[in-house]
């Protein structure tokens, strides 16, 4: 079918993709991901309305067809993520939103896919829950996430930006993580991150993968007929390939762990955050530099893989580990399960609201107290 | 069966279509899916379409898609295989892309896929066996299941004050203004064989022509889950289910008309 | 009138669904007494001299198990 364009370009911003210079624009995080998606070659995206990343969708719905591309409002998360099923399966590049209520509907899907191997970019802006929760932001979808919610037993790398400028290069790295892998990818931000605005450097995307995509369903012209499944019946089939799979995801934490060592160089007391937490955990431990307390923070940037080896060695130095979410402690089991140092492990919760540098730095104060 | 005819019967009239698969099939005996499957394949082998084709298969009895029709196929979640579709269709255009789909998928679970597959007017064939059970999974009700009908889990027959009446698809689909093409056949005779091929390649002309979503209701037996012999299941479609779910053209587009 | 066609019946793909054999519209074929490996007692072209070629039975196969000539 075909219609004729409103044209409405988001805001008149024009923005010079993938060859653009490196400048400082400055935008939402939300659209920060979409500029990143366009740079990494995505020109497919489906999604469904929920806030708080209803920018992400209409900046697509505008940004896309202009040069090419293709945008489509689904019916549900569901349809939206089987939208996504069948383009990946195509052999393209796409991408969805959504929040954590509309990340539940997917999970089906993303089994699927996972089953199948197939790649794709999930970004979810968390907001609150369970249920319909609120708007506020969290980080309680981090089990959802990492652990994936969906049914089978499967992984996918987990990225955590928390900046625009990491909502902009970290998408495009959630590219390249999910070609390479055959896998679906996921951007975890919040509302916090999705909704500021930031300077960031739309740097020039290079492509760490190989996009060649032989397995795709293309019509079988000149080769025979191929699948994309995830049933295997026969004899130990399904065994063979949940260990295939499993492989797959400890090749993930041989090889792609990321992470930011912030001023840990000499820090008696580590704090370990992710996303906006991390973002606010920055301004306090200034602070208390500045008051002569030796704190830093390993802040993952990949939640799976996550950084255990870094975690443990941080802990093994320090006398005490402050673990700081937006949440009642879920990244709080994996800091635990991946040091013996149990007992130096402190958390600091503040589920569905964002923590002040001024809480942060009382905590830290508290214990450098207590340590001295 | 490889001979040739002997003697003076040199014309073959009649022989497996190429596109689809020489494999013994895991369907019971007597069950339409294998004449459904066989129209389907000489469809793609009519319009020239196998090479460009990608399916799209359900969750049913019909899971096996990719083993009988030599072109490729994505496996879909239970009910998805239209928004799949969809999302095929999108990134590739240029290709033939249908779904395959029982009533327990199409009508149950899927409902909301198909209808929007529908409304939005997805170039995109579907095609969908009604055998008014949820077949693979031992005979459950469906939404397509008759009045009184007993089934694993209407155990006293389905009752409309309780489960509401069967749901007519092909008549809510044609509707729609994205749908170009709806109908309901059978293959319980030669006649209805006749018009189910004819039904199929209109269909499938919908979609080369671009001109919308189309959709053919095959009503269908399930003799092991009805508990009948396939001549006797063959009779209750000439019978009660073709009084229910009448055969016909629903809706059928003349031209691009929606533009 | 001697026959104007003639069919053949794979013996180890038929189910013995019976679709074929009231479809015929000259009885030509018959459930045999003969069980194919998969257990069932497969279909046969037992009335071959009636044959028209019609392939009707080969339509309201399921299994595509009949190949016919003219």
């Amino acid at each position: 079918m075909r219609r004729s364009l409103s044209g409405r370009l988001h805001r008149g911003l024009e923005m010079r993709l993938a060859t653009a210079a490196a400048q400082r624009v400055l935008m939402k995080g939300n659209e920060a991901i979409c500029v990143g998606a366009i740079a990494a070659g995505c020109r497919y995206y489906y999604g469904y309305p929920i806030t708080p990343q209803n920018d992400i969708p209409e900046y697509m719905s505008a940004h896309l067809p202009p040069i090419g591309g293709t945008f489509l409002q689904a019916e549900s998360e569901v349809a939206t993520i089987n939208f996504i099923l069948g383009t990946s399966a195509s052999g393209k590049r796409v991408m969805t939103s959504s929040s954590g209520p509309g990340i539940s509907l997917m999970q089906e899907g993303l089994s699927y896919m996972a089953g199948s191997e197939l790649p794709a970019v999930i970004v979810n802006i968390s907001r609150s829950g369970p249920g319909l929760g609120g708007i506020a932001p969290s980080q309680g979808d981090y089990f959802q996430a990492v652990k994936c919610g969906g049914h089978g037993g499967y992984k996918m790398p987990v990225l955590a930006p928390h900046s625009v400028q990491e909502m902009y290069s970290l998408t495009m790295l959630a590219f390249d993580l999910a070609d390479k892998y055959r896998n679906p990818a996921m951007i975890l931000g919040d509302a916090i991150v999705g909704q500021m605005k930031e300077p960031f450097e739309p740097a020039e995307y290079e492509p760490t993968v190989d996009q060649e995509k032989p397995w795709a369903l293309t019509g079988c012209a000149g080769r025979p007929r191929q699948h994309v499944k995830s049933l295997y019946l026969k004899d130990n089939a399904i065994e063979v390939h949940n260990w295939k799979l499993h492989r797959k995801y400890l090749r993930m934490q041989e090889e792609e762990v990321r992470f930011e060592d912030y001023r840990l160089d000499g820090a008696k007391i580590v704090v370990v955050a992710f996303g906006t937490a991390a973002r606010v955990c920055k301004t306090a431990i200034q602070w208390a530099r500045g008051e002569g307390i030796a704190v830093g923070m390993l802040r993952p940037v990949t939640l799976f893989p996550f950084p255990a080896a870094q975690v443990d060695a941080a802990a093994a130095r320090a006398d005490v580990v402050l673990v700081v979410e937006m949440n009642t402690g879920q990244m709080l089991e994996d800091v635990k399960i991946s040091t013996t140092f149990h007992d130096r492990i402190r958390f600091m919760g503040k589920p569905c609201a964002m923590p002040t540098p001024e809480e942060i730095l009382g905590e830290i104060r508290n214990l450098a107290g207590k340590r001295r | 069966m490889k001979t040739e005819g002997k003697d003076r019967f040199k014309r073959q009239v009649f022989s497996r279509p190429k596109s689809l698969v020489d494999v013994k099939s895991h369907f019971c005996p007597g069950c339409h899916h294998g004449i459904a499957h066989r129209i389907v394949a000489e469809a793609i082998d009519h319009f020239g379409l196998r090479e460009k084709t990608i399916g799209v298969a359900c969750v049913g009895c019909a899971v096996f898609l990719y083993d009988y029709i030599d072109v490729d196929v994505a496996e879909a979640p239970h009910g998805r295989a239209p928004a799949v579709a969809t999302g095929v269709k999108r990134a590739q255009p240029d290709k033939f892309v249908f779904t395959y789909q029982g009533d327990g998928d199409l009508a149950a679970i899927g409902t909301s896929e198909v209808i929007h597959a529908a409304n939005r007017g997805e170039n995109i064939s579907v095609i969908f066996v009604n055998n008014t059970t949820y077949g693979m999974t031992g005979g459950q009700m469906a939404p397509t299941t008759m009045l009184g009908q007993k089934t694993s889990t209407s155990p006293y027959g389905r009752d409309f004050r309780k489960d509401g009446y069967p749901i007519k698809m092909a008549e809510l689909l044609a509707t729609l203004e994205g749908t170009a093409y709806s109908a309901r056949v059978a293959t319980s005779t030669p006649a209805q064989i006749r018009k189910a091929k004819e039904a199929v390649k209109k269909a499938f002309d919908m979609q080369i022509k671009e001109m919308g979503f189309s959709i053919v209701e095959f009503l269908s037996t399930c003799p092991t889950n009805w508990g009948m012999k396939p001549i006797d299941a063959q009779k209750r479609i000439l019978g009660e289910m073709s009084e229910y779910f009448p055969l016909g053209v629903y809706k059928e587009r003349k031209q691009a008309d929606f533009l | 009138m001697p026959a104007t066609g003639r069919i053949e019946i794979d013996f180890e793909r038929c189910k013995a669904c019976e679709l074929c054999v009231p479809a015929c519209p000259k009885n030509c074929i018959e459930i045999g007494a003969k069980i194919n490996a998969q257990g069932y007692a497969a279909a046969f072209f037992a009335r071959p001299e009636d044959c028209t070629g019609c392939a009707i039975c080969a339509e309201a196969c399921p299994d595509v198990c009949i190949e016919v000539w003219k």
